[in-house]
């Protein structure tokens, strides 16, 4: 009977293309990832298993450049053209949530009961989206400049202290052999800004919004935390440091392994390069300024749209592919962090003495969520120019005020977020 | 008050329906909407319905003062000073913040000050990125505007010759034109790159080394200047085009009267070619002005409105807020602003260039 109706489908098919969407529900899918073909073919792999495992519904998918994909959502939100399944960056998350471009995604809660934090999103108690990877963000060195400079090796349970770590700046600036000290990633302009840098505020004690109202970031942002956190931030650059926003893009990419830089504030996503070139590359812990040790979670994370009127089968697709093997291919061919620990085991990187063990152990030891606000968006913008300003020499207390009060009249004429 | 515009001409209004249908699609109507979105809080993404806000989009973006700060003194009543002797002021945010002494000036940052006598002058604005994106717009006019005509001009009257291969020099000049402005932005980062580029590189290497490198873009000082510089450099062909044509048309026999009467190089160019330029003038002035309140690709690409907003510019901070912060009604008042500011612009340049 089953092969009956799909031999009649296909011959369906043949005949008239119309006709299919008739037999099977279509399922849109948008992804942000066009022009990474490894990633595509990950991603097709499971479309694939998907529409052969069941003859309801058929997923299609779309690719957009990153750069763009935020704003082609947007579009089609106001034009009324979203698609079924959306990608989503995890912190952008509530912000579509909130405006109602997605809908709570009805997943059995089992199915994600052993995953990272980073990867789950939650917004209002309830989930919106999923993610099969994190990212993690390490402090990388080569054992063979720790050596040389005689400093400790920290690890996940032991990192350095703020007074370590500027000790080891100054041990690789004294010792002449680099350009600069610390390579921050300052070309790295958007989203970069607040994933990689708003922990080490959180480390300080500040942060970019009080969490516990969402309705202010008077205190959070221009607190005494945040201005310690202001100062030593804008000694990285004044004290010869790092370099700053001027940095050539093309330093960012090459300059640690070119051996111009110490230590580079950098991605589990550049670790593998990074490898190829220097087997001795180390991928340390963010160190801990006082409260703690802090490194950004969440990336691009799926979900179903607001407008979807097969919320059912986009929900099982993305169940569907929840399974361990397709995150762990998936972090084969992109060297992302698979969301769960059984997955991990299964990938080249992330088993048992790979490569790429340790930033398993960061994303779940110190990973922490960005502002959970659909004001993030507004905020992360506000965040960056104010660090970019501060590094670029800005009273460091102005430019937190004035942070707060841009963030603050973004809140109130939103009417506090829906919080 | 008939005229031949109104009367008996549906032909005429027939053939012009499908250019004036797009110009009131595509630019009145928007116009007007955006002066309408700049009177309430819409915002790109927001589920809250959007409402009338009056003018507080721009009470915010133009509210400006002047608050005026009486150094420190210390119990004695003389004022304190720092080891060089300046006097010391309190901070502007103990003024602006949580102050109800001085609610006028809350949530206002300082723009600059000045000294009168011991007493200090300080610009607070709501909006200081406003309004240093307004300076910089007009200090880009000011200077591009004349640069570029007069680079222009002279570029067409060496163009402007009979000489063998001449043409490969119009070409050459007319190459940037041709460049996407995103493109030429790209090569000009790495040729304003402070450590290794080109341009760093050849000034040491015609100074013979005692040049030395700067960061163009990553300086306060030079990040405008040098984004000026591109842009002249880019555009200049464009207007020598037109000065070219304006050039041509300009008949010879003038010329040979001219030199008949014993006329010097430079009298034929004041009293036979400038005169016969003087369309061609107004034209190429109304319309690098209006492009120079229009930079944005360069500042987009360049320096995202850096370092410390010395580059930022107001269409850039139209974009910025409209799109990047959420903030369509905002970013339409800015366009608002705008919009005024040229066309009174251009209304005092034609009158100033009025056939008298």
């Amino acid at each position: 009977m089953k092969l009956g109706m799909t031999f009649g489908a296909a011959l369906v098919a043949s005949v008239s293309w119309a006709s299919v969407a008739a037999a099977q529900t279509e399922l849109s899918l948008w992804y942000h990832g066009a022009g990474n073909e490894a990633e595509s073919g990950a991603l097709n792999m499971i479309i694939d298993d998907f529409n052969a495992s069941q003859d309801e519904y058929k997923v299609v998918v779309e690719s957009f450049p990153q750069e763009s994909y935020n704003d082609s959502v947007v579009a089609a939100a106001l034009a009324g053209n979203l698609p079924d399944i959306l990608d989503v960056d995890g912190p952008v998350m509530p912000n579509w949530a909130w405006a109602g471009y997605l809908q709570p995604l009805n997943i059995d809660e089992a199915a994600i009961a052993e995953f990272l934090d980073g990867p789950k999103g939650y917004w209002d108690g309830q989930l919106y989206s999923i993610g099969f990877w994190d990212a993690a963000v390490a402090l990388m060195s080569r054992q063979s400049t720790l050596d040389a400079l005689g400093l400790r090796t920290p690890d996940v349970d032991n990192p350095w202290t703020g007074e370590e770590f500027m000790a080891a700046l100054d041990a690789a600036k004294a010792s002449g052999d680099f350009e600069y000290a610390f390579d921050l990633g300052m070309p790295w302009t958007g989203e970069w800004y607040p994933y990689a840098f708003s922990p080490f505020l959180q480390s300080f004690g500040g942060d970019i919004v009080d969490r516990t109202t969402y309705a202010t970031a008077e205190g959070a942002l221009n607190g005494e935390e945040a201005v310690a956190f202001g100062n030593w931030w804008q000694s990285l650059f004044a004290d010869g440091y790092a370099p700053g926003t001027s940095q050539d893009p093309a330093d960012r990419d090459t300059g640690f392994v070119d051996g111009k830089y110490a230590f580079s504030w950098n991605g589990n996503w550049a670790a593998l390069a990074a490898l190829e070139v220097h087997d001795d590359v180390v991928f340390l812990p963010a160190p801990d300024f006082g409260n703690g040790p802090k490194i950004g979670a969440a990336s691009w994370q799926f979900g179903v749209s607001g407008t979807s009127e097969n919320a059912d089968g986009a929900a099982a697709f993305i169940e569907f592919a929840l399974q361990d093997k397709y995150l762990a291919n998936f972090s084969n061919v992109t060297g992302l962090i698979p969301a769960t620990s059984t997955a991990a085991a299964m990938t080249d990187n992330y088993a048992e003495g790979g490569a790429l063990e340790v930033f398993f152990g960061l994303s779940a030891g110190q990973a922490t969520l960005r502002p959970v606000t659909p004001g993030y968006v507004v905020s992360a913008k506000v965040f960056e120019k104010a660090l970019a300003d501060i590094a670029n020499g800005a009273d460091v207390a102005d430019t937190l005020d004035a942070a707060v009060d841009e963030i603050n009249a973004d809140i109130e004429r939103n009417g506090g977020y829906g919080h | 008050m008939a005229s031949k515009l109104t009367t008996s001409n549906r032909a005429g209004w027939g053939f012009a329906l499908p250019g004036f249908g797009l110009i009131m699609l595509f630019i009145v109507i928007p116009f007007f909407f955006a002066f309408y979105l700049s009177l309430t809080n819409q915002r790109l993404i927001s589920p809250n319905p959007t409402e009338f806000v009056g003018l507080s989009n721009y009470d915010r973006l133009l509210s400006i003062s002047v608050l005026t700060i009486e150094p420190e003194v210390d119990d004695t009543g003389a004022v304190v000073r720092d080891d060089a002797g300046n006097a010391q002021y309190p901070r502007v945010r103990t003024f602006t913040r949580n102050n109800p002494d001085y609610s006028q000036y809350a949530g206002m940052r300082e723009w600059f000050r000045w000294h009168w006598g011991e007493t200090a002058k300080v610009v607070v604005a709501t909006d200081v990125v406003f309004w240093k994106s307004l300076r910089n717009t007009l200090m880009f006019v000011l200077v591009v505007a004349p640069v570029q005509a007069g680079l222009a001009l002279c570029l067409a009257l060496l163009i402007n010759q009979r000489l063998r291969g001449i043409n490969v020099y119009r070409a050459i000049y007319f190459m940037p034109v041709v460049v996407s402005i995103v493109v030429v932005s790209l090569l000009f980062r790495f040729i304003y790159d402070g450590n290794d580029g080109l341009l760093n590189n050849v000034l040491g290497f015609v100074t013979f080394g005692t040049f030395e490198g700067r960061d163009w873009l990553g300086s306060e000082n030079t990040a405008l200047g040098a984004i000026m510089g591109m842009s002249i450099w880019q555009a200049v062909g464009f207007h020598m085009v037109i000065w070219l044509s304006g050039l041509q048309t300009i008949s010879p026999t003038l010329y040979e009267a001219s030199s008949i009467e014993g006329a010097s190089k430079f009298q034929t160019f004041r009293y036979v070619t400038w005169p016969g330029l003087r369309n061609t003038a107004v034209l190429i002035l109304i319309v690098i002005t209006m492009q120079a309140f229009a930079l944005f690709a360069q500042i987009d690409v360049m320096t995202r409105g850096g370092p410390l907003d010395s580059t930022t510019t107001i269409v850039f901070q139209a974009v910025e807020r409209g799109y990047g912060k959420q903030d369509i009604s905002g970013g339409s008042a800015i366009s608002v602003v705008l919009f005024l500011l040229v066309l009174s612009i251009s209304l005092i340049q034609r009158y100033l260039t009025r056939e008298r």
